[in-house]
């Protein structure tokens, strides 16, 4: 039996082969042996700091809200080291491997943030890395493809099924079972089988923790909202984490894609049916048989048909509100933030923006503190948000026309 | 509780031979064809039948399965089909043992009772998840409770690399056999099968009931090597589904060619 808990409520748990189960165990292990040992957590937070730039601002926009009562802060992972909060968790599972005496690591990658995020600290650590991404996300996401390969990872592209990141999840999986013996598998987001969501969200919850301080010292309060994107989650959970305990609403944001009563949507905490996938017991998008659905999001990094076990323990258990933004809420928020801020959110983040954006415009009138969660920068998406501006007509020669967005509410 | 395993391997052993068991995907490419595929396999003498239960994320699998797995599916065959395609193969082998390996979520969304409820009422003897360790088996879904109670075996994967205390886990509860896992990695002809002959003889020591070794096994050679290891026969799953993949527009040829490779794989089962 594992040490830990591998639930969170009747969520998680270990679903994986059984020749699998040695090599959890194992991480688990190395796992409580590090938080206890102060080098461990030395190393740690000397490669946050000075490597990865934590900690991250905290940014108050100066012209999104004008004409509203709403203050909106923007927690600045976009600032972190490699472009995405994903930085923050690969540095602490890769001194894992390291204790571990693995030599190789592989990921999944989505957006290709948490390939890239792999790739610089296999390249810092001196560990050969493969990345297993979809062959249509590493066509949209192409910039992160050659940042990964640049570091010097192994990009492989997975072609079977709908070729995003469900799939190349399963192909990690497969070349996880046949090399663990010196291959760490990283995964890149608070999903998968025990110990996976309890480490992610411990080596994320920094950023929470910070956001609770730095909102103490420049507001006098706590906030009114803590908004984050959900994909697998990780950013949300790294978010909500410290504020679980507070009275804070906390939201996590599910990309609706093309509508949230469409086929295409990625929203699996709204729209999913409980069952086991990724090796833990959650939600999911699938058949009434149980066969997994594809997910549809303009946002690589939303797009996954499961999302982490601890997500939907706290939907279940009310203390979360999971709420959706559509692919056309997000793209008006990524050009407003960039427009506005002269920041260019990741296409993930902006499905946080928006709602806060949606939040101020239903009430103009209220002062309300909001925190949104801006887990990544957005240079991979701007050839991909470019393409798709020009093709509706927002993006023309005589500048953008947001007008031409369709809002849900 | 379903003796049909246990019958067969007490039969082969008084005959001196091992158990060759051909693995197929239900349904692959479609329900007639598998029919008959299902038919010639136990014809040609198949001395029991494994068969995969079609999922979309067959995560344990390698390329040639996975395939296999995306054909049944985009015929549009569901689980209803599944449970009547093994019904209609009951009927007619009323003793053949026949097992399925299917994914726990397509279990988890039949509801685990029912699941196990259908699989006794068409007469399926086995029932392996390949996604669930022993060590959730019991958790909070009770896999094993409603086996039993439906008189359904338990089959479990036991890895080369069981601790002790696994395989003395394993086999306190797997029923009718165990699969033993020849080597790590996924399923596929690939890369050739291990011998993890001192597992074997441990599972041996702990009354597990018989092991069958699967995972890269594939020609009348590897049988013949892979029965020397002590185990009471073999799975063969990629080579069978790579003769699908080869013959999927000549039905004719297909069936011949199936059956021709039982015949030589069950030839290399009997000891000398």
């Amino acid at each position: 039996m594992t040490q830990l808990n591998p639930f969170f409520g009747k969520y998680g748990g270990q679903y994986v082969p059984e020749v699998l189960v040695p090599a959890l165990d194992e991480l688990e292990q190395a796992f409580i042996d590090a938080r206890n040992d102060p080098e461990f957590k030395q190393e740690l937070s000397c490669l946050l700091n000075k490597y990865a730039g934590r900690p991250t601002p905290l940014t108050l926009c100066r012209n999104l809200t004008r004409g509203t009562k709403t203050k909106i802060y923007l927690k600045r992972e976009d600032l972190l080291h490699g472009g995405a909060h994903k930085t923050n968790q690969v540095i602490g599972q890769a001194l894992l491997a390291k204790r571990m005496g693995k030599t190789r690591i592989i990921a999944e990658t989505g957006a290709g943030q948490h390939g890239v995020a792999t790739a610089l600290i296999c390249a810092l650590l001196g560990f050969k890395c493969t990345i297993y991404m979809g062959a249509v996300d590493t066509e949209r996401q192409k910039p992160n493809v050659f940042r990964m390969r640049l570091m010097g990872a192994e990009v492989k592209p997975v072609t079977v099924g709908a070729s995003t990141l469900k799939e190349a999840c399963n192909e990690a999986l497969r070349d996880y079972a046949a090399n663990f013996e010196h291959t760490h598998y990283m995964i890149g987001t608070a999903a998968g089988p025990h110990p996976f969501p309890t480490i992610v969200r411990e080596f994320q919850k920094i950023i929470g923790e910070e956001i609770h301080q730095q909102i103490l010292e420049e507001n006098g309060r706590l906030p009114d909202a803590c908004i984050a994107c959900v994909g697998g989650g990780s950013n949300a959970i790294g978010m909500f984490t410290d504020f679980l305990e507070t009275k804070v609403p906390l939201y996590g944001v599910e990309p609706a894609g093309l509508g949230i009563n469409t086929p295409k949507n990625g929203a699996t905490l709204r729209n999913g049916q409980q069952g086991i996938f990724f090796g833990a017991y959650s939600y999911n998008l699938q058949t009434e048989d149980g066969q997994i659905n594809e997910s549809y999001s303009i946002s690589a990094g939303l797009d996954f048909p499961s999302v982490g076990p601890q997500h939907a323990y706290l939907k279940d258990s009310g203390r979360v509100s999971y709420v959706s933004a559509t692919d056309d809420e997000a793209l008006e928020a990524f050009v407003l933030l960039s427009q506005q801020e002269g920041i260019i959110p990741a296409m993930e983040s902006s499905h946080a923006l928006a709602y806060a954006i949606r939040m101020m415009r239903e009430h103009p009138d209220k002062e309300q503190v909001l925190v949104v969660n801006l887990s990544g920068r957005g240079d991979k998406d701007i050839f991909n948000v470019s393409n798709i501006l020009e093709q509706r007509g927002v993006s023309t020669a005589d500048g953008f026309h947001l007008d031409r967005l369709k809002l849900s509410y | 509780m379903s003796q049909r395993f246990a019958d067969k391997f007490s039969e082969l052993s008084l005959k001196h031979e091992g158990a060759f068991v051909p693995f197929v995907t239900l349904c692959d490419p479609d329900y007639e064809t598998s029919l008959s595929i299902l038919k010639t396999l136990v014809e040609s003498g198949a001395d029991a039948l494994e068969l995969g239960f079609p999922f979309s994320d067959p995560c344990a699998d390698g390329p040639v399965i996975q395939k296999a797995n995306k054909r049944a599916l985009s015929s549009g065959a569901r689980t209803a089909d599944f449970f009547h395609l093994i019904g209609q193969i009951r009927q007619l082998y009323p003793t053949l043992p026949i097992s399925i390996l299917v994914y726990s979520n397509v279990v988890v969304a039949r509801g685990i009772d029912k699941f196990y409820a259908d699989a006794q009422a068409v007469g399926l003897d086995a029932v392996l998840i390949p996604d669930v360790p022993f060590n959730m088996l019991s958790t909070q879904d009770d896999f094993c409770a409603c086996a039993r109670r439906h008189e359904v075996n338990v089959v479990l994967i036991c890895p080369p690399n069981a601790s002790d205390h696994t395989i003395r886990s394993i086999s306190g509860i797997t029923q009718g056999y165990t699969y033993m896992l020849s080597r790590f990695g996924i399923t596929g002809t690939d890369y050739s099968f291990g011998q993890p002959v001192e597992v074997i003889k441990k599972l041996k020591e702990y009354g597990a009931a018989p092991s069958l070794l699967g995972f890269g096994i594939s020609t009348p050679e590897d049988a013949k090597i892979a029965m020397q290891t002590g185990v009471a026969g073999i799975i063969a799953g990629s080579a069978c589904e790579k003769i699908i993949e080869r013959q999927l527009e000549n039905k004719t040829a297909l069936l011949s060619e199936l059956s021709a490779y039982v015949k030589a794989m069950k030839a290399a089962t009997r000891l000398s």
